[in-house]
């Protein structure tokens, strides 16, 4: 429960004598505080540094060092106050948490030497507040990342009992783990490098044969260069093949960018081949040529640069796109308008539209070839309007897409941060409700448990149970119990609702006097139902549908009413009786609390009301006191 | 001298250059148009803030003593820095002691009863002169209280359908998880076993006679009346 809220507790407390004149059942005792004390200051000396604080604050949150019995260790008798010997800075943070139940991290503060103090004192990170919470991850995460690059260095040894497989794959994608692999790394950058040379030299006009015109050199030296690109050719389809066939997952590899670009690369070759030298297709024949430069990328398997920028492109797309789109925009809006200004001109080079276009992206972007100009006076003013707008347009999304990449960048992890915080907190928040509930529930058992080992004087074992419960939580659960009386049900746990329900459906509503068939029927579902999830031999179970029916009934029985206020009062007495009768195994019903988490005990409710209710008594005297065992 | 046939589009390109000169003169300040004040507008009050009377004069109006009203208010001001608790933030704290249910009804009544002078904040003197009833009342006083509290419109009587949401607030706290399943008609029946007990008269309305002699008859009650004396 939050430090501030349990303030509030004893006002929660005092509102509940709302619900008592509604209540027809007794309210359980209230818990009351073995040794109360006046609140008191402590004094907490951190390396010199003294803080003081109510003893109430630090009680608060009874599962850490300050709130708990183990501060006692740091207790100096002498100056009457507890010394740490930690860092005073820091301590702040910590003791802020109990104030105001929020952890805070300090931004100058080491990540790890905040880390430390925080285990020290046993406060878990998870609970910082949402403020701080971004701040401290993006820090641990820096830090783990500089641990594991560290790590990574080290990391350089061979991994026995690799197949040969995952050694060349390990080669081909880390060049620098072995010799072999940086060999081949440098050969095909060389070989890259020779193909995209010589697909540009082979355009170069070299020498010319006299009597005819300049002939590039890629057509005078044909064999030359053909036996050239087969030789790379040849060279990228072997490590094609040998990065397929070392691949972990050929399927993935192959619709991986990479892959595709080596692919393009090599089959201009290939179709070339196949080819003939067709006067029809000879022209894709040239257009596939122009595939080849596409080897260039094969480099950004060389360069880390060159993948960054890909990325950078690749995140940026909207932006890009949203940037061609107000281009094309403003590019027609200006065409358009030089076209009907120069429409009057006579010789205009502006002969339509899309004539316009060159010229309009041209001006804008500051080129100017002078190709097309415009000669009216409404031609130029609308001329220099493109201009000065075109400087504006296209200057302005340079920064404006560096910003958006960065922006973008970060802003995708934020949004996955966010969104895994979200779940994060809202689990934090789940866990907490059902923690508390939980409590709720297990506080129950303890404490009837309670009452049980009371009566058996086992003074040891009941000090035991109650330990873990701080008042303040005793309180809250006397509260709650308190409402549970009041509208006479009580709350489970989500799957033994889900259960329960289920049962309830099946159940035909009984008439009105509880029949002796029908009582066994129903005892007969819930009996066999239940004994299938129990440990514990459900002897009581048969009392649980009469349990339920006088709920049912009390608004057509007159007595109905007495008889739920003698539900209550009478079997207090039964069911230490029953209770009693398992004596022989409370010490390890203790230690097997497996079995127990799976009980929680209630109140039977003989219905010793109802006439036919009678019949039943001779044949189970027993099962009527013995407590109901339900499962949570 | 310079014959210039303003044709349709020249008049237009000349427009154009005017209103730019127009938008720029603007931007320098130098050409006044009009422009919606709603600067000041924006000044909002300030958090209202509210400081309680004298210790003496609580401790002389309440029957807590001064320590205790330290300790109470150390508590309320922790929540509430403002030092009034408005209704949303009451239906919060108050939301966190029941988890498995929805306790804005029943925090709703609860508020109203709390704000005696119904100015829609509960400030710390209303707070801790609730508190002095309930805590340290007579069981005369703390029926009352009760009896203002089921009574959500103040007229004197609470009628059937008052009592009936008052339940409905109560059970919807406990939530859905409860054991036996909740069901629709169980507040209705619960009014019913209710005013059965406390309307005497059989005229379908419960007063606060009624109420007061009914409870102060029943031990259970009496009995539970005296349960929350020593919250503090």
């Amino acid at each position: 429960m939050a430090a501030g809220v349990a303030a509030w507790l004893p006002f929660a407390r005092a509102a509940a004598i709302g619900w008592m004149p509604v209540a027809n059942l007794p309210m359980p005792v209230a818990p009351t505080e073995k040794n109360k004390r006046q609140d008191e200051l402590i004094v907490l000396n951190v390396s010199g540094r003294r803080y003081q604080t109510w003893r109430n604050t630090l009680d608060r949150y009874p599962d850490t060092l300050l709130g708990s019995s183990e501060k006692e260790f740091f207790y100096n008798e002498d100056t009457k106050e507890y010394f740490f010997d930690r860092d005073p800075d820091v301590f702040r943070s910590v003791l802020n948490f109990y104030r105001t139940g929020k952890l805070h991290y300090p931004r100058y503060e080491c990540i790890s030497s905040y880390d430390e103090e925080l285990a020290f004192f046993g406060i878990v990170p998870e609970i910082i507040g949402d403020c701080c919470y971004e701040e401290y991850k993006d820090r641990k995460r820096e830090n783990a990342e500089r641990l594991m690059d560290d790590q990574e260095d080290n990391k350089d040894a061979k991994l026995p009992n690799m197949t040969f497989r995952e050694t060349m794959w390990r080669a081909f994608e880390n060049p620098h783990t072995s010799t072999m692999a940086l060999v081949f790394y440098y050969v095909t950058g060389f070989f890259i490098a020779v193909s995209v040379i010589t697909n540009v030299v082979e355009t170069v006009p070299c020498g010319s044969v006299p009597n005819m015109k300049e002939v590039p050199c890629g057509e005078r030296y044909t064999v030359a260069f053909f036996c050239m690109d087969t030789a790379c050719v040849m060279i990228f389809t072997v490590e094609y093949l040998m990065r397929l066939f070392a691949a972990p997952n050929r399927y993935r590899f192959m619709r991986s960018v990479m892959s595709i670009i080596d692919v393009v690369a090599i089959l201009p070759y290939y179709i070339g081949l196949v080819m003939t030298d067709n006067e029809d297709v000879s022209g894709a024949f040239v257009t596939l040529r122009v595939f080849r430069v596409f080897r260039i990328f094969k480099f950004s398997r060389h360069s880390q640069g060159l993948r960054i920028l890909g990325y950078t492109l690749k995140s940026c797309a909207s932006e890009l796109g949203f940037l061609l789109f107000s281009l094309t925009m403003a590019i027609i809006i200006f065409a358009t308008v030089m076209f009907y200004a120069e429409k009057g001109s006579s010789s205009s080079k502006f002969t339509s539209i899309p004539a316009s276009f060159w010229y309009t992206i041209v001006t804008m972007t500051t080129l100017g070839y002078g190709d097309m100009v415009p000669k009216t006076i409404a031609g130029k003013i609308f001329g220099s309007i493109c201009s000065l707008s075109g400087v504006l347009v296209i200057a302005l999304p340079v920064p404006v897409i560096v910003s958006n990449f960065s922006r973008i960048y970060h802003q995708n992890q934020r949004a996955d941060k966010r969104r895994a915080q979200k779940k994060a907190r809202l689990a934090r928040i789940r866990i907490s409700k059902t923690g508390s509930s939980s409590a709720l529930l297990h506080s129950k058992r303890n404490g009837l448990f309670n009452e049980a080992l009371e009566l058996t004087g086992s003074n040891e074992d009941e000090k035991h149970l109650s330990k873990s419960t701080s008042l303040i939580e005793s309180q809250h659960h006397h509260l709650l119990h308190c409402l549970e009386k009041t509208t006479n049900h009580e709350f489970v746990d989500e799957q033994y609702y889900q259960q329960s329900y289920l049962e309830a459906g099946l159940q035909n509503y009984p008439s009105r006097s509880p029949s002796l068939s029908s009582q066994d029927g129903v005892t007969g579902t819930c009996c066999s139902r239940r004994s299938k999830k129990h440990h514990h031999t459900p002897l009581p179970n048969s009392s649980a549908p009469a349990h339920m029916q006088p709920l049912k009934h009390s608004h057509s029985h007159p007595q109905g009413l007495q008889e739920l206020s003698t539900i209550h009062i009478q079997p207090l007495s039964t069911s230490r009786s029953s209770l009693n009768m398992r004596i022989e195994e409370p010490a390890p019903l203790n230690c097997q609390s497996s079995q127990i988490t799976t009980a929680i005990i209630t109140i039977p409710t003989p219905p010793v009301t109802t006439p036919e209710g009678e019949a039943h008594h001779p044949t189970t005297p027993s099962l009527q006191n013995v407590v109901k065992v339900s499962a949570l | 001298m310079l014959t210039m046939n303003l044709e349709g589009l020249e008049m237009i390109a000349v427009l154009v250059v005017v209103v730019v000169f127009v938008k720029v003169l603007e931007q320098f300040g130098l050409l006044e148009t009009d422009y919606d004040d709603s600067v000041e507008d924006e000044l909002e009050l300030s958090a209202v803030r509210h400081r309680p009377e004298g210790l003496e004069q609580l401790e002389a109006q309440t029957r807590f003593s001064r320590k205790e009203l330290q300790i109470l208010y150390r508590g309320f001001k922790n929540e509430c820095p403002s030092g009034v608790v408005n209704e949303d933030t009451f239906k919060d704290i108050y939301a966190q002691f029941f988890p498995q249910g929805d306790a804005s009804t029943y925090a709703h009544f609860l508020f109203n009863a709390f704000d005696t002078d119904h100015n829609g904040s509960v400030s710390f003197e209303d707070f801790v002169m609730g508190l002095s009833i309930l805590l340290r009342g007579t069981v005369q006083e703390k029926l009352i209280w009760a009896f203002n509290l089921y009574d959500i419109n103040k007229d004197g009587y609470i009628t059937k359908e008052e009592m009936l949401d008052i339940m409905k607030a109560i059970y919807d706290m406990m939530g859905k998880c409860t054991y036996p399943v909740l069901k629709e008609e169980t507040p209705r029946q619960h009014v019913e076993v209710f005013f059965q007990k406390m309307d005497k008269n059989k005229d379908g309305v419960v007063t606060i006679d009624e109420f007061i002699d009914c409870c102060q008859n029943d031990e259970n009650i009496m009995r539970s009346m005296h349960l929350f004396e020593n919250v503090l």
